[in-house]
């Protein structure tokens, strides 16, 4: 998707010799005061990042084009050249640092945490927390705080996708408490009643803009214009209308400018990057580890389906018409609409209704959506069976319940194997869906890894290894079937 | 002797189109009735209503002092008395196929007369042999020749011990010499006093196997006595049914 801003008008061919346009990637959906779609004219956007970016593009007699990017792929996306500089509330990390032409940071903020207010007292620090699950958004400064948080204090992390969540998800009790940026933390308490920030912050950091590493040139003369913004108020101006500024905005910029001028390197001293070697051997623990929730997850689900689906297909053969209609009601509802869904109704939609945790939900919503595909199958599998075995049945005076369970069901049973297989394999695939209701399962660890690592080649290529390594003795062993029962029949 | 069936002024029809349209029938213990007409004559029809898997219209049906009458199909549990007094042999034969030659005949007195699984094995056995197809046990049916499979469903039939058997076109998928074979079978059965009513357009079975033949055209009795009428034919569908008594003529495939 490509929000345009208003006045851009044509799309910049580029010229090497004076583009005109400046791309900046972000994330609408990080909201305000980030960047968000305008609420008068949603085709464009605003917010403090939005205007920092016009900032810059000013300063290079260019235009700002605002080019649409999912939070977690900015890096990505700028080092495959997308657009000329990520800036949406981009942390400055080592990692990116080491992998990325980064900006000098234009913004600090503080990682504080947030309980509802009946704990105000009683969690004040991560210290306060052992035991209890603690929220943040994945693959960012404040998870790692978590993660290091849970060997030292024996928090439990739960990893979300957006910064939305994890509030409702606190005030609801899913969460204890909340890690994240101040200004997300600000924003959230005043649309979620009943919660408090703790002032004392658990770690700093700033906001930069991130360059692909072959555009220093481009990252210099950036760097320029956010000094000078940062000395002629501009800057200032922009975050007092988005009502973030405080003092220690004002400090940090004298620290990041004397910095500067002592030309070090802006942020804290970065340890030097470690091998993706010697990072892949620390992640294929947490890769195992998540793949047996992967695994976990898709046979649970699996058995559920199984169960589930048989129980429709034999209401839909043998039912009334009222309950053909509703089973049949249920089976387009779920094939017809995306698991995606699904899964945040029954996770996030559901939640004031019924509070699930998140790996029942998604072994819920898993189920709930296979058993439509299985039901399917056992109910073709079921009238495969020729009539006419079903009537001698009859006549030698076999019951329903009888012939269904030793002459129908067993043939269906065989017809159904193969296609249950293949569709066993696709639901290990289909279950990294539910990383987007909390759960760390394979493919999410996975992202989480290449976050870290700044690259998606050693984490993608292990990450493919282990999901074969369960697949590809499922799909031989569906082939087999397959070929022993149509020799069958 | 004893009447086992008797069918009187049967009239079916089947999506608005009369198959049967007034038929009188009986079989008496120890009689091989043989059911006789052209393809489309009404024959399996007639079968599969006098076993309740087809509702008629008007008339009425007796099996041994079961009454079928006219109109919707009874719930399967008020035809377990019917299921006990007639047993049918269906033309494709219809042996389960997942299961071997003597499990599909165990299956139902096990399943259905709660008999010993060891009892009922060695009934089971007893019958396949006594029909000459005992070595064929622990075959599936896609493993057994027609004639095999035609015996086995005969078997299976028998296994529930029914007064009246009923069969459709048992002939149709055997060679002459089979042919013979399972006519001795079948005056074996009516010898032990049951009544056998067996359809078939199969005129040289009927005439060394039946005790009397029904001849069918268009849904009415055309002709009916011993089997000397195809001798001698009085009526056209009969002579009609003498000129196609090769009896490789296609059988017909009923629904």
């Amino acid at each position: 998707m490509l929000l345009s801003l208003a006045g851009t008008v044509a799309q910049a061919s580029p010229a090497p010799s004076a583009p005109t346009v400046l791309r900046w990637g972000g994330d609408a959906e990080g909201g305000a005061p980030f960047v968000e779609a305008d609420p008068k004219d949603p085709a464009k956007v605003r917010g403090f990042d939005v205007e920092v970016a016009e900032a810059i593009a000013r300063g290079l007699n260019r235009e700002a084009l605002f080019v649409q990017v999912a939070f977690a792929s900015i890096d990505a996306s700028v080092e495959r050249g997308d657009f000329d500089i990520g800036l949406s509330g981009v942390e400055d990390t080592p990692a990116r640092r080491a992998r990325l032409a980064a900006t000098i940071p234009y913004f600090e903020f503080r990682e504080v945490l947030t309980v509802r207010s009946g704990d105000r007292d009683r969690y004040r620090r991560l210290e306060d927390l052992r035991g209890r699950r603690v929220g943040t958004l994945g693959a960012t400064i404040a998870y790692e705080a978590l993660l290091a948080a849970k060997g030292r204090v024996g928090i439990l992390p739960i990893s979300y996708d957006d910064d939305v969540h994890p509030y409702s998800d606190l005030a609801e009790g899913r969460l204890d408490a909340v890690l994240l940026d101040h200004i997300i933390a600000a924003r959230s308490i005043r649309r979620v009643p009943g919660l408090v920030i703790q002032p004392e912050p658990v770690a700093a950091g700033g906001y930069i803009g991130v360059l692909a590493k072959g555009n220093m040139a481009l990252r210099d003369a950036i760097d320029a214009i956010l000094a000078d913004r940062m000395r002629d108020g501009t800057l200032e101006r922009i975050y007092r209308r988005w009502n973030i500024w405080d003092d220690s905005q004002a400090a940090f910029f004298q620290r990041v400018l004397s910095r500067r001028a002592a030309g070090a390197i802006p942020a804290a001293a970065a340890p030097a990057p470690e091998s993706s070697l010697s990072a892949a051997l620390r992640y294929i623990p947490s890769l195992l580890r998540a793949a047996a929730i992967t695994l976990a997850l898709s046979c649970a689900a699996m058995a559920l389906a199984v169960l589930l689906g048989i129980g429709i297909a034999a209401g839909r053969i043998y039912g009334g018409l009222l309950l053909r209609g509703a089973l049949t009601g249920y089976v387009e509802l779920v094939r017809g609409t995306p698991l995606l869904l699904q899964l945040f109704v029954l996770y996030y939609g559901l939640s004031a209704v019924v509070r699930l945790p998140a790996f029942a939900a998604a072994l819920l919503g898993l189920g709930l959506n296979y058993a439509a595909y299985e039901s399917e199958i056992y109910r073709s599998a079921l009238e495969a069976v020729s009539r006419v075995q079903l009537e001698a049945a009859r006549t030698l005076g076999l019951t329903e319940w009888l012939i269904l369970r030793l002459v129908r069901g067993p043939q269906a049973f065989r017809l159904a194997l193969a296609p249950m297989t293949n569709d066993f394999v696709a639901l290990l695939k289909d279950s990294s869906l539910v990383s987007v209701i909390t759960v760390v399962e394979l493919t999410k660890q996975t992202a989480i890894f290449a976050t870290n690592i700044g690259s998606w080649v050693l984490p993608g290529i292990l990450c493919a290894a282990i999901y074969l390594a369960m697949s590809l003795p499922l799909s031989r062993l569906a082939r087999r079937l397959e070929r022993r029962w149509s020799a069958a029949s | 002797m004893k009447e086992l069936l008797r069918v009187e002024e049967l009239r079916l029809s089947r999506a608005g189109r009369e198959v049967l349209r007034g038929i009188d029938l009986s079989v008496r213990q120890g009689e091989l009735c043989a059911l006789m007409g052209l393809s489309g004559s009404g024959k399996t029809t007639v079968l599969r209503a006098v076993v309740a898997l087809e509702s008629f219209q008007a008339g009425r049906i007796a099996v041994d002092g079961f009454a079928l009458s006219a109109g919707p199909l009874p719930p399967e549990s008020r035809l377990r008395p019917l299921r006990r007094k007639v047993g049918m042999v269906f033309q494709a034969h219809a042996l389960f196929e997942h299961l071997t030659a003597l499990e599909n005949v165990l299956l139902a007195p096990v399943q259905v007369l709660g008999h010993a699984p060891a009892e009922a094995e060695a009934r089971a056995r007893a019958l396949l042999d006594s029909l000459g197809v005992g070595g064929r046990a622990a075959a599936r049916p896609r493993e057994l020749s027609g004639g095999e499979a035609q015996r086995v469903a005969i078997a299976r039939a028998l296994a529930m011990d029914p007064p009246l058997l009923l069969m459709d076109e048992p002939t149709a998928s055997l060679d002459p010499a089979r042919r013979g074979s399972l006519g001795d079978a079948l005056k074996m059965l009516a010898g032990q006093g049951r009544g056998l009513l067996v359809a078939t357009h199969d005129t040289d079975f009927a005439r060394d196997c039946a005790d009397r033949v029904v001849i069918l055209a268009e849904g009415v009795v055309a002709e009916e006595g011993p089997p000397a009428i195809l001798e001698n034919p009085s009526h056209p569908a009969t002579r009609a049914l003498l000129q196609h008594r090769s009896p490789h003529s296609p059988p017909s495939r009923r629904p």
